[in-house]
């Protein structure tokens, strides 16, 4: 589904990514853990086609097609969705508007007519549900006086909404109290299926025993220095990166 | 001739139109000639003076116009795109500066929705005619003052709410040549009184239309007053608002303005607060393109003590297009407790539009709270980045992300009809099909 090979990419003074490797099938969930500055939210961005970061190498391509031409909205219509760790603040513009356009642009985007208000609102509703998410909120502004955990939230809300092939998870988890967190987990849970795929970042083992990875990476200096299986998490979670870090250091 | 200061032609043929006219003007004749005389001895404005410095007025007043014209038809079904269709309203229509009685509603009753030159209250007009104006006016305003000679009046008396919302239409048709025209309205409110009103200047021809408005609005006691001025006319158009408002204690009036269209835009926005507890407020939109210019110069006079006044202009600015805001506040060494709030925050899409913000704030006395915030910036990278991330083309997340920043301005219109409205005009001039309802 998505192959990423030798990605090299930065800003204009400096290098981030030096070289990433990954290989993403239908169904799979993959966890990418690392210190911070590492690169794994450029890596995201870079994914979903952010323009401030120049790819200097590499490939990216999603269902076989070379995506690193792809306008951002172009990705987001092949079915690229990425939860953003820092969710932005858009006064003015509620959250039940906005995510009619994004669901309406990106069936425009299929050649499908728009979803009409009645279907999208009972799909609305029951996500609220899948998510515990109270009333009132669909006509609040984006994420505008949204505590983290709310933003966080929501970011999932709309993942539901949108039903993304790939979606790219980064620290969803921060934020979200414990009872949020195990919300979020099972909504993202429920939405997993053979034909789509999830990549998680995140810092902490905890998120892992909910949704269970298939794969875990260790992303360390714009580099993947050690994959492994779920228990590579709990390793990291008792013994912190040094290890591999002097590991991915000697070599 | 004095060709520095501009347009001497143009100039001489206003003062021949004044001696011509002069039996048909207002029946303020006296009133009428100091004022002529004032534009004799003064002349038009140049960017030397410190209130048109960055307002060429030259490419207008070069041109050679004609000052009347009663050739101007208009019909029902034209007028339809420019005004609120559903909204049970009392309309105004005036074509070429002439009262089209067929397209109008005149009421006069307990209210008065008519015309400066045919009514039967010359009491009233007597009275308040010129009434907010100060002693010294600016040039453009003494043409007005000695030229027009028809207008709108609305009047309503004490306790007197208006039910319906009056709409204004100073519409230009048939014109067969370059036209300068001379509009002219009087809003007079007394006692508790309220009354909504749009206005608009819509042009129906190819020719130029250069248009030089004053309104003023007296407020009494306990009055409240929307006033929407809608500005989007074609690009062969240009217009002077010159608006006086006069304010007694308790009263309440905003103006709003919405400037889309038009190829330049100058506003004169003027309150006088004259009695306490009184709250002005002033809001704008401005969303411009190609050599298009927008300038409001804004000024409140604060000369009793506690009174509010808030202004909030937001600016979005592409191309060549020049945007300039001058927001003047004056606090009266009387005038304590005053409250003072003015911003002015602007967008540039372009490195070739521009913005020239500048408050001036007089503030002689010391117990008040004023406070004034311009902002400069472009669109937020980073926000738009979430919307595309999301699915939202380019284009349609500018145009979003330029709703929800002009949004505060919108929300808070109390004629529903006009914000579904301006916010298509919003997405028209975008280029854009959203329906966003805000
Ligand atoms: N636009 C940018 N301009 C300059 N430097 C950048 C930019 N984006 C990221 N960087 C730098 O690249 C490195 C990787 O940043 P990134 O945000 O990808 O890290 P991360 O692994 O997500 O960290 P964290 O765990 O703290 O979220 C950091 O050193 C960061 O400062
Ligand atoms: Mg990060």
């Amino acid at each position: 589904m998505l192959s990423i090979k030798d990605l090299k990419a930065g800003v204009e003074e400096s290098q981030i990514l030096k070289g990433i490797n990954l290989e993403v099938k239908p169904g799979e969930v993959h966890a990418i853990m690392g210190p911070n500055g590492s690169g794994k939210s450029t890596l995201s961005s870079v994914i979903a086609g952010r323009e401030d970061y120049e790819v200097k190498g590499g490939s990216i391509s999603f269902e076989g097609d070379d995506i690193l031409e792809l306008d951002p909205e172009e990705r987001a219509h092949k079915g690229i969705f990425l939860s953003f760790q820092y969710p932005i603040e858009i006064p003015g513009v509620s959250v039940s508007n906005f995510i009619k356009t994004s669901l309406n642009e990106s069936r425009k985007a299929q050649g499908l007519e728009p979803m009409p208000a009645g279907d999208l609102l009972k799909m609305m509703r029951e996500k609220m549900e899948l998510f515990e998410i109270k009333k009132g909120y669909l006509s609040r502004s984006l994420n505008q006086g949204f505590s983290g955990g709310e933003k966080k939230r929501n970011e999932i809300f709309q993942m539901a909404m949108l039903e993304p092939k790939l979606a790219i998870l980064d620290e969803t988890d921060s934020g979200l109290d414990i009872d949020a967190l195990r919300i979020v987990a099972n909504g993202v849970n429920k939405l997993r299926s053979d034909d789509n795929a999830t990549i998680v970042i995140t810092h902490y083992q905890r998120l892992l025993d909910y949704i269970i990875p298939d794969f875990v990476h260790v992303l360390y200096d714009g580099r993947i220095v050690k994959s492994g299986t779920k228990e590579l998490a709990h390793e990291l979670e008792e013994k912190g990166y040094d290890w591999i870090i002097k590991e991915a250091d000697q070599c | 001739m004095d060709y520095q200061r501009g347009g001497p032609v143009l100039k001489e043929q206003l003062i021949q139109v004044f001696k011509d006219s002069a039996k048909n003007g207002l029946p303020f004749k006296a009133v009428r000639e100091k004022y002529i005389q004032q534009f004799d001895t003064d002349g038009f404005p140049t960017v030397k003076d410190e209130e048109w410095k960055y307002t060429n007025l030259l490419p207008l007043t070069k041109k050679d116009y004609a000052f009347e014209n009663t050739d101007g038809i208009i019909n029902k079904e034209q007028l339809e795109e420019f005004i609120l269709n559903d909204t049970d309203s009392y309309y105004l229509v005036f074509v070429n500066g002439v009262l089209s009685k067929e397209l109008s509603t005149i009421t006069e009753g307990a209210f008065v929705v008519g015309s400066l030159k045919h009514n039967n209250r010359q009491d009233i007009l007597e009275k308040y005619w010129n009434s907010c104006l100060p002693q010294k006016t600016d040039t453009l305003v003494a043409i007005n003052n000695a030229l027009a000679q028809e207008g709108a009046f609305v009047y309503v008396s004490k306790n007197v709410v208006v039910d319906k919302p009056v709409q204004v239409i100073y519409a230009s048709s048939n014109v067969q040549q370059d036209l300068f025209l001379q509009t002219r309205a009087l809003i007079v409110l007394e006692e508790n009184a309220q009354v909504q009103i749009t206005e608009r200047h819509q042009n129906f021809d190819d020719s130029f239309v250069f248009t030089n408005a004053v309104t003023e609005i007296v407020a009494d006691a306990n009055a409240i007053v929307d006033f929407y001025k809608i500005q989007n006319n074609t690009l062969n158009c240009s217009l002077i608002d010159n608006t006086w408002v006069k304010q007694a204690k308790t009263s309440n009036c905003t103006i709003d303005t919405f400037s889309f269209g038009g190829k330049f835009t100058r506003n004169n926005l003027n309150f006088c607060l004259t009695g306490e507890h009184a709250e002005s407020n002033m809001n704008g939109i401005t969303l411009i393109g190609k050599d298009q210019l927008v300038d409001h110069h804004t000024f409140v006079d604060h000369a009793v003590p506690n009174c509010n006044s808030n202004e909030l202009y937001k600016g979005i600015f592409d191309a060549n297009a020049k945007g300039i805001f001058n927001g003047k506040v004056m606090v009266r060494p009387d005038a304590q407790k005053t409250n003072a709030f003015q911003a002015n925050n602007n967008l540039l899409m372009t490195d070739n539009a521009s913005i020239d913000t500048k408050p001036q704030l007089e503030i002689y006395a010391d117990d008040v709270a004023c406070s004034h915030g311009c902002t400069i910036g472009q669109l937020d990278e980073n926000a738009l980045f979430y919307l595309r991330s999301r699915g939202i083309a380019k284009k349609e997340a500018q145009a979003m992300l330029m709703y929800a920043f002009a949004n505060d301005v919108l929300e808070n219109i109390k004629i529903p009809e006009l914000k579904n409205k301006l916010n298509r005009i919003i997405a028209k001039k975008l280029g854009v099909q959203l329906d966003i309802e805000l």
